[in-house]
C-alpha cells in the first residue's frame, strides 16, 4: 500500500509518500512508569477503572491487531450497556471482515447479504419501531454493492443507526480497492494507485447522503487514538438516543484502521489516518440535528 | 375479482405483516391493492427501491418473525435469487409470489412458464429447495397464500407461489373465510434478547466445512419431509385414462378442456395437475405411467417440467411434450391436434 501521486512515482519509486510521512511526524517514545508499591493490600483499595461491556461477549476476536472492528464492536456494546437496551437492540452484520460480529455482540443480530444490510435492518425497524436497530458495514459493502439500499434507506429517513466503517479497502477480501480508496492508493487490484480514468474518486458517504432530508445526524469520526475513540463514543450514544426520536436516520462513518491491507504496522496505520486518509475524509460532524428536534430526548433510557 | 387482487386480499386475510414489493408487469396490483389495504389493518406495506431490496426487507421482518411477503415477475425473481437462498440457508419462513411474464431477459409481460426451472431447481446459489405452489385459477391464487405462509412457517423455509400473467390477470369468483390464519411460535426471532434467554442470531454462514455440512444435512433432512408429504396434485379423468396430460397452472386449464374435447372424439385421455412443483408428485406420476400408453407434457416454455415428468417415470412410458412460448398461448384445439398427432405416430410405430 502507498500513497503516489503519479503513475511513474509508483513504479519507480519504492517504498512510499507515507514512509517520509511516518519519518517526519515520528511520536515520542512513550515509557510506562508505575510507582514503587502499586500492590493494593485489601480489597477496598481496588477501585474499578475499566470493564469489558457485559453484551460484549467474552471471547477471542478475529481480527487482525490495530483494526478498528473490534474497538467499535466495544464502544457499540459499551453503548448499549450504558443505555440498558440490551433487550431492545437488533444489530444486522454485514459482509466483510466484521461478519462474525454477532459471534461478539451477546444482542439478537441478523446477518444480511453483501450490501443489502440497510433494507433489512428496513425490514426490521419498520415491524418493530421501537426497537434500536443498527447496521455496521464496511465501505465495500456500504458504499460499493449496498449503495442503493443505502441510499434510498436514508433518503426514507429510517430510523436506524448505520455504522460505516470506512478502511479504504476491501479487507475480508484481501485489499482489493473499495469506493473509498484514497486517489493513488495502491491495492491488489489497483496495483499501481488507484486514478481518476479508471475509476474516479473516492466516495464521500458522509457528505453524499447528508443534503438527503431523510438524513438526521451524520458524522465521520476515527478510533485511531485515545480521543478520536472518545468521541466516536460520543456519537454512537447520540445516534443511539436520536432513534428515539423517530426523526431520521443517524450514519456514524467511522475510518477504521486496516493495518493488514495497507501493509502497515498498527502503528503506522494510526499515522496514516492522520496525514492520509482525513485529507480526503475530514473527520468531524457533517450533519447536526436541529435543536428543536433534539427537545423530547429522553436522557439514556 | 383479479387474481392478483384476489392474493392481496388474501394476504391481508391470512396475516400477513409487512409486504415490500416493488412494480413490474404482470404484477403491480399486488402492490398497489396492498399499499391501499395494508394501512387499514395496521400493517407495513412498503414500495422498496429494487427487488433486490424487497427481498431483504423481507429477509429482515421474516427474522423478526413477522408474516413477510414480497411478489414480483420474472426479471424481478432473478434478482431475487440472492436473498432466497439466503432465506433459505438462514431457515426464514416467508412468501415470494413470481407472477411469471415470458423471457428470457426483458422478454414480453404475456404469461409464460419459462421461470419453472428457476423456481423448482433453485435459481439461487447452493444446495436448497422450498416449496413452490401453481394455482391455475383466481381461487387458488387466494387459497395458497394460506397455504403457502403455513407450510413456510412449519418448516421455517421460504414458499414460492408461481402464477403467470393470464392467472394474475384474469377475474373469477372468489370466496374468502375458507381458512384461518395461524400464527406460529418463533422463539428463534430477531426482537431483542431479553435476559432469560441466550441472543438469537440469523444467519446462513458456517464458515467451517464440518459445521456447514451439518447444517446442510439438517437443511436436506427438512426438504427430505417435504419431499415425502407435501407434494400436491390434481387429477381429472384419469381413472380410464389411456394417455395422460401433465400440466400446471394456464397450461393445465386449457389442457382440462383439451380433455374434454379429445374425449368427446373419443380419445380417452387425462390430466395430472401438479398443484406443488417441488416436491414434484413423481410418485404418483410412476403409478399412472404403469396404466398410459403415453404421457403429455403441455407448457408456456420451451420443456422444462417435461424432464421431470421423465424423471417421474423412469422410462416406464414415453413422455412427449407440446409448448408454446413467448407468450402465446395454445388453444385445447390446437393440444388435442397435437395429441392426435402423437397418438398417431405413437401407433405407426
Ligand atoms: C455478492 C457478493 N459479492 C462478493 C462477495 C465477496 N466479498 C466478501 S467481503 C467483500 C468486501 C468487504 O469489504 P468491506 O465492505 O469494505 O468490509 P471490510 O472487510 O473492509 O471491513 C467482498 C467483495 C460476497 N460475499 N458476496
Ligand atoms: S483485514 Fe483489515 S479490516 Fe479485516 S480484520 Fe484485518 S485489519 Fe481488520
Ligand atoms: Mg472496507
Amino acid at each position: 500500500m502507498s500513497i503516489m501521486k503519479t503513475e511513474e512515482e509508483v513504479i519507480t519509486k519504492e517504498p512510499n509518500l507515507l514512509q517520509g510521512a511516518l519519518e517526519d511526524h515520528a511520536l515520542p517514545e512513550t515509557k510506562l512508569t508505575l510507582p514503587e508499591n502499586n500492590v493494593c493490600e485489601t480489597e477496598d483499595e481496588y477501585e474499578l477503572v475499566y470493564h469489558r461491556p457485559v453484551p460484549l461477549l467474552d471471547v477471542n476476536m478475529h481480527y487482525c491487531p490495530g483494526c478498528a472492528h473490534s474497538l467499535v464492536h466495544k464502544l457499540l456494546m459499551e453503548v448499549v450497556e450504558e443505555m440498558n437496551i440490551q433487550d431492545k437492540t437488533v444489530g444486522v452484520a454485514p459482509v466483510g471482515c466484521a461478519v462474525f460480529a454477532y459471534d461478539y455482540m451477546n444482542i439478537d443480530m441478523t446477518e444480511a447479504a453483501h450490501g443489502r444490510a440497510a433494507a433489512v435492518a428496513t425490514g426490521i425497524k419498520r415491524l418493530m419501531p421501537d426497537k434500536y436497530v443498527f447496521t455496521y458495514q464496511g465501505d465495500g459493502d456500504l458504499a460499493a454493492i449496498g449503495i442503493a439500499e443505502t441510499l434510498h434507506a436514508v433518503n426514507r429517513g429510517e430510523n436506524i443507526l448505520i455504522v460505516f466503517i470506512n478502511n479504504a479497502v476491501y479487507g475480508m477480501t484481501s485489499g482489493q480497492m473499495a469506493p473509498t480508496t484514497l486517489m493513488g492508493m495502491k491495492t491488489t487490484t489497483t496495483p499501481f494507485g488507484r486514478t481518476n480514468e479508471a475509476y474516479g474518486s473516492p466516495i464521500r458517504m458522509s457528505e453524499l447522503i447528508s443534503p438527503l432530508p431523510g438524513a438526521f445526524y451524520v458524522t465521520r469520526q476515527a478510533v485511531h487514538n485515545a480521543p478520536s475513540v472518545r468521541r466516536t463514543k460520543k456519537a454512537l450514544q447520540n445516534a443511539f438516543k436520536y432513534q428515539q426520536l423517530h426523526k431520521g436516520t443517524c450514519f456514524v462513518e467511522i475510518i477504521g484502521n486496516c493495518p493488514s491491507n495497507w501493509k502497515m504496522t498498527p502503528v503506522e496505520s494510526e499515522k496514516f489516518i492522520d496525514y492520509e486518509m482525513v485529507k480526503t475524509f475530514p473527520l468531524g460532524d457533517v450533519k447536526l440535528p436541529k435543536a428543536d428536534d433534539l427537545k423530547n430526548l429522553t436522557e439514556g433510557q | 375479482m383479479k387474481g392478483n387482487e384476489a392474493l392481496a386480499k388474501a394476504a391481508i386475510e391470512a396475516g400477513c405483516d409487512a409486504y415490500f414489493g416493488y412494480p413490474i408487469t404482470p404484477q403491480s396490483e399486488v402492490l398497489e391493492y396492498l399499499a391501499r389495504e395494508m394501512p387499514k389493518h395496521d400493517r407495513i406495506v412498503l414500495q422498496a427501491e429494487s427487488e433486490v431490496a424487497s427481498i431483504n426487507m423481507v429477509y429482515g421482518a421474516a427474522g423478526a418473525g413477522f408474516r413477510a411477503m414480497t411478489s414480483s415477475s420474472s426479471p424481478g425473481i432473478s434478482l431475487m435469487q440472492e436473498g432466497i437462498s439466503y432465506l433459505a440457508g438462514a431457515e426464514l419462513p416467508c412468501l415470494i409470489v413470481n407472477v411469471n411474464r415470458a423471457g428470457p431477459g426483458l422478454g414480453t409481460i404475456q404469461p409464460g412458464q419459462g421461470d419453472y426451472f428457476q423456481a423448482t431447481k433453485g435459481g439461487g446459489h447452493g444446495d436448497y429447495r422450498m416449496i413452490v405452489l401453481a394455482p391455475s385459477s383466481v381461487q387458488e391464487m387466494a387459497d395458497f397464500v394460506f397455504l403457502g405462509f403455513d407450510l413456510a412457517d412449519k418448516y421455517r423455509n421460504p414458499v414460492m407461489i408461481l402464477s403467470d400473467g393470464a392467472i394474475g390477470q384474469m377475474m373469477e369468483k372468489v370466496t374468502f373465510g375458507k381458512f384461518k390464519s395461524t400464527r406460529y411460535e418463533k422463539p428463534w426471532a430477531t426482537v431483542g434478547k431479553s435476559a432469560t434467554r441466550e441472543r438469537n442470531y440469523i444467519t446462513s454462514l458456517h464458515i467451517q466445512p464440518e459445521k456447514m455440512e451439518k447444517h446442510n444435512l439438517k437443511l436436506e433432512a427438512k426438504f427430505r419431509v417435504m419431499k415425502e408429504t407435501e407434494a400436491r396434485f390434481e387429477e381429472i379423468s384419469t381413472g380410464d385414462a389411456e394417455y395422460l396430460f401433465v400440466a400446471y397452472g394456464l397450461s393445465s386449464r386449457i389442457c382440462h378442456k383439451a380433455v374434454d374435447l379429445a374425449r368427446e372424439k373419443g380419445i380417452r385421455i387425462g390430466l395430472l395437475r401438479p398443484i406443488t412443483l417441488w416436491p414434484f408428485p413423481a410418485e404418483r406420476l410412476l403409478q399412472l405411467a404403469g396404466q398410459v400408453k403415453f404421457m403429455m407434457s403441455v407448457e408456456l416454455n420451451a420443456g422444462q417440467m417435461v424432464e421431470d415428468v421423465k424423471l417421474a417415470v423412469n422410462g416406464k412410458t414415453p413422455v412427449y411434450f407440446y409448448g408454446r412460448l413467448g407468450g402465446m398461448i395454445p388453444t385445447p384445439e390446437e393440444i388435442v391436434h397435437q395429441l392426435e398427432t402423437v397418438i398417431h405416430e405413437h401407433h405407426e410405430n
